[in-house]
């Protein structure tokens, strides 16, 4: 299969190895992989900050660049929302609306694209850690994503699954709401990793590097005994 | 954003109690019982989803034909002598329930759990003109005592611990210290069976209006509406336009329903219908009935194609308990009536968007309540919505400055790259600045650590492999 796929711009910057664990899987399962230069973000901060105009400058891009794509990957539940769920409600009843659904049609998260769309999932991959996973909130509750991640983790060798008590609630990252309203921001992310403390996990994995940057912006912080580490960079593992 | 002083004041507040470990222990306990509770109930449901579907259908047939059923609620209750009146807003609301109160020269009134009474200020004003008003409601009655609003409209005592209820009640009706909530709720029995006995008045609201029968429902626990409803010799209930329901047998999803999302009870201790004044041969009930039909802006709501099913709502309370912003800001912290999730959602509506636009901001759009919802009701994707018309109307101007410039940055990649370039010669030098007035993160930086921009970018190990 030709795969395109789209990494978002904090994996870009922040999260090589994320992306470079995504094209080394696929790569493995024999699929072509194309990584568009000019793709650098979704455009959800302005999305979910109210200026709707400023996201269709960046939106009808991504709309021109993906339209021939086979199928779109894209390593993150949330900026996966916008192309495939957000983007149609953009530009509802705008010359791009079609091209929003037919690319909506091709877009999957990355964990979604291995269990539904290529039905695999054993990796042949080895963890051998106490790991917990963190649900993002969109890729939970827009893209439906529960058991895709664990079906996963389940194959990896020498890996332990402890599930935390709050792993569908929000961690308070929120993109542009982390900054406008910090401090509510930073209480959901700490009443996060002390539910994920209580698991006495070494990691908290996740679909997400956003939900990840948080977190571990508040462990560094305050010094807390947990790691966080994006699910591909765990199945690329051996 | 620009500040209104509603949300200077939301800000404020919001930083200190999320800093209060105690209030998040208290609230977090709290919830949690609820949330096992709440899912046994479910459970109980042949199938909790497919009757969502059902009542989120019935209440969206309801609120597109309100004009029908309203009118034809009117006619039925004025039919076995109830009255019915119709207050476009707050003030008009007000000067009705006054006017009943001063036409039957009351002296003491009594009231069962009423959120448009919260919505209308309907106690403030019975109080400035010389009446007393006693919240029968035990989480209402604490809240009087203490001079404060409701924390939640369904518990509204429910950030106080046992001594802090018995504290209230010792400085206030100077009863003994305990901590029995049995003893507690005797202490406020006693001094509110007095209150009933006197009342001439009693103001109620109503969870739901039969179109079909002109009867209204009120679901509770405590038997405080029925005593406040049957007892005094007036009956006056005020209920917003939206709380209709076509059919009696509508019900029959309907409590369960309220009762499971609200507190975990399949059915609430009562569920009682009330019909009208005392019908001929009949030996107990009210003389009189009134029944208050609110608007207060609700039809503005329901002009709204995109959130009228934000009229669906029957306050149960199911959206606040599930959400993180509310069990981490409290109820009070918002400063309305309606808290939470549903809050946040209809009082740009029913009053102002740019005034309460932070309440749509403060949100991570987790969906945590759509999900709760049993109505069905889209709520995280109508913040987003009020968000877009919040800036439609009023943008700030360095927020579209900045978004803008993201737009060619993110348009041309290698600005992109240039960018990802800056930002590693910039976090050498971070630390000189970081958590200071000069750091342009410290809105992430006050309490979290930045993550680090790699020495190789994704783009460049792409490049450099191909």
């Amino acid at each position: 299969m030709n795969i395109t796929l789209f990494v978002p711009c904090y994996i870009d910057a922040c999260y090589p190895k994320v992306g470079q664990s995504v094209v080394e899987i696929l790569e493995r399962l024999g699929h072509t992989i194309d990584c568009p230069r000019e793709i650098t973000c979704c455009g959800q901060p302005s999305f979910n900050s109210g200026y709707w105009d400023e996201t269709r400058e960046v939106a009808v891009k991504v709309l021109d660049r993906l339209k021939d794509a086979e199928v779109v990957v894209i390593i993150s539940g949330s900026c996966g929302a916008m192309v495939k769920n957000f983007y149609p409600e953009l530009f509802k009843g705008r010359p791009e609306e079609a091209a929003a659904l037919a690319l909506s049609e091709k877009v999957y998260e990355f964990s979604d694209f291995l269990v539904t769309k290529l039905g695999v999932t054993d990796l042949g991959a080895r963890f051998p850690h106490k790991v917990t996973f963190h649900d993002g909130c969109h890729g939970r509750r827009e893209l439906g994503i529960k058991a895709q991640p664990r079906a996963l983790m389940a194959q990896v060798k020498g890996l332990e699954l402890i599930e935390m008590e709050e792993a569908e609630t929000c961690c308070g990252f929120g993109g542009t709401f982390s900054a406008k309203f910090p401090s509510v921001s930073s209480a959901m992310g700490e009443g996060k990793i002390a539910s994920a403390l209580e698991t006495e996990a070494e990691y908290i994995v996740s679909n997400d590097s956003s939900c990840l940057m948080h977190q571990q912006g508040l462990i560094d912080r305050q010094n807390k005994p947990i790691k966080t580490i994006h699910l591909a960079e765990v199945l690329n593992h051996r | 954003m620009s500040t209104t002083p509603a949300a200077a004041e939301f800000k404020k507040e919001a930083a200190v109690i999320t800093r209060d470990l105690r209030h998040r222990a208290v609230i977090r306990g709290a919830l949690k019982k609820y949330e096992v509770v709440r899912d046994d109930k479910k459970a109980r449901f042949q199938n909790w989803q497919q009757a969502r579907y059902l009542a989120s259908d019935i209440k969206w047939d309801a609120v597109n034909h309100l004009d029908t059923y309203l009118a034809e609620f009117a006619k039925n209750l004025e039919a076995r002598g109830g009255k019915v009146h119709w207050a476009s807003d707050a003030a008009q609301a007000r000067e009705i329930i006054l006017g009943i109160v001063k036409e039957k020269n009351a002296k003491a009134i009594v009231k069962s759990k009423v959120m448009t009474g919260e919505e209308i200020h309907i106690n403030e004003a019975l109080e400035e003109a010389g009446y007393e008003v006693v919240e029968s409601d035990l989480g209402e009655y604490i809240c009087q005592l203490r001079k404060e609003a409701p924390y939640h409209f369904v518990f509204p005592a429910m950030h106080l611990t046992r001594g802090e209820i018995s504290q209230t009640f010792t400085k206030e009706l100077g009863s003994a210290p305990t901590n029995s909530p049995e003893e507690l709720t005797m202490i406020a029995r006693r001094v509110l069976r007095e209150k009933y006995i006197k009342a001439d008045i009693g103001i109620s609201g109503a969870n739901f209006a039969i179109a079909e029968t002109g009867m209204i429902s009120i679901t509770e626990n405590e038997g405080n509406a029925r005593l406040t409803c049957a007892l005094p010799k007036t009956h006056i209930a005020l209920m917003g336009i939206e709380k209709l329901l076509p059919k009696l047998s509508d019900l029959a999803l309907f409590l369960p329903m309220l009762g499971t999302a609200g507190c975990g009870q399949l059915l609430t201790g009562y569920n009682t219908m009330y019909g009208g004044p005392k019908q001929p041969g009949e030996a107990d009930g009210p003389e009189e009935f009134h029944v208050v039909l609110l608007d207060n802006r609700r039809t503005d709501l329901l002009a709204s194609s995109e959130q009228r099913d934000a009229l669906q709502c029957m306050r149960c309370g199911a959206c606040l308990n599930v959400c993180p912003i509310y069990k981490n800001i409290g109820g009070h912290t918002y400063g309305t009536t309606y808290q939470g999730p549903i809050g946040s959602v209809i009082t740009p509506h029913l009053r102002n968007l740019q005034e309460f636009k932070h309440l749509v901001f403060c949100s991570s759009l987790c969906g945590a309540c759509t999900e709760a919802c049993p109505v069905k009701i889209d709520l995280h994707h109508h913040l987003l919505q009020s968000r877009r018309d919040a800036i439609a109307e009023k943008a700030v101007w360095w927020e579209r400055l900045t978004f803008k410039a993201c737009a060619v940055i993110f348009n041309h990649a290698w600005v992109f790259s240039l960018g990802e370039k800056l930002g590693r010669i910039g976090q050498i030098f971070h630390p000189l600045i970081k958590n200071t007035p000069l750091d342009p993160a410290r809105a992430w930086t006050a309490s979290r650590e930045l993550p680090k921009v790699a020495p190789q970018t994704f783009r460049e190990w792409w490049s450099h492999r191909k």
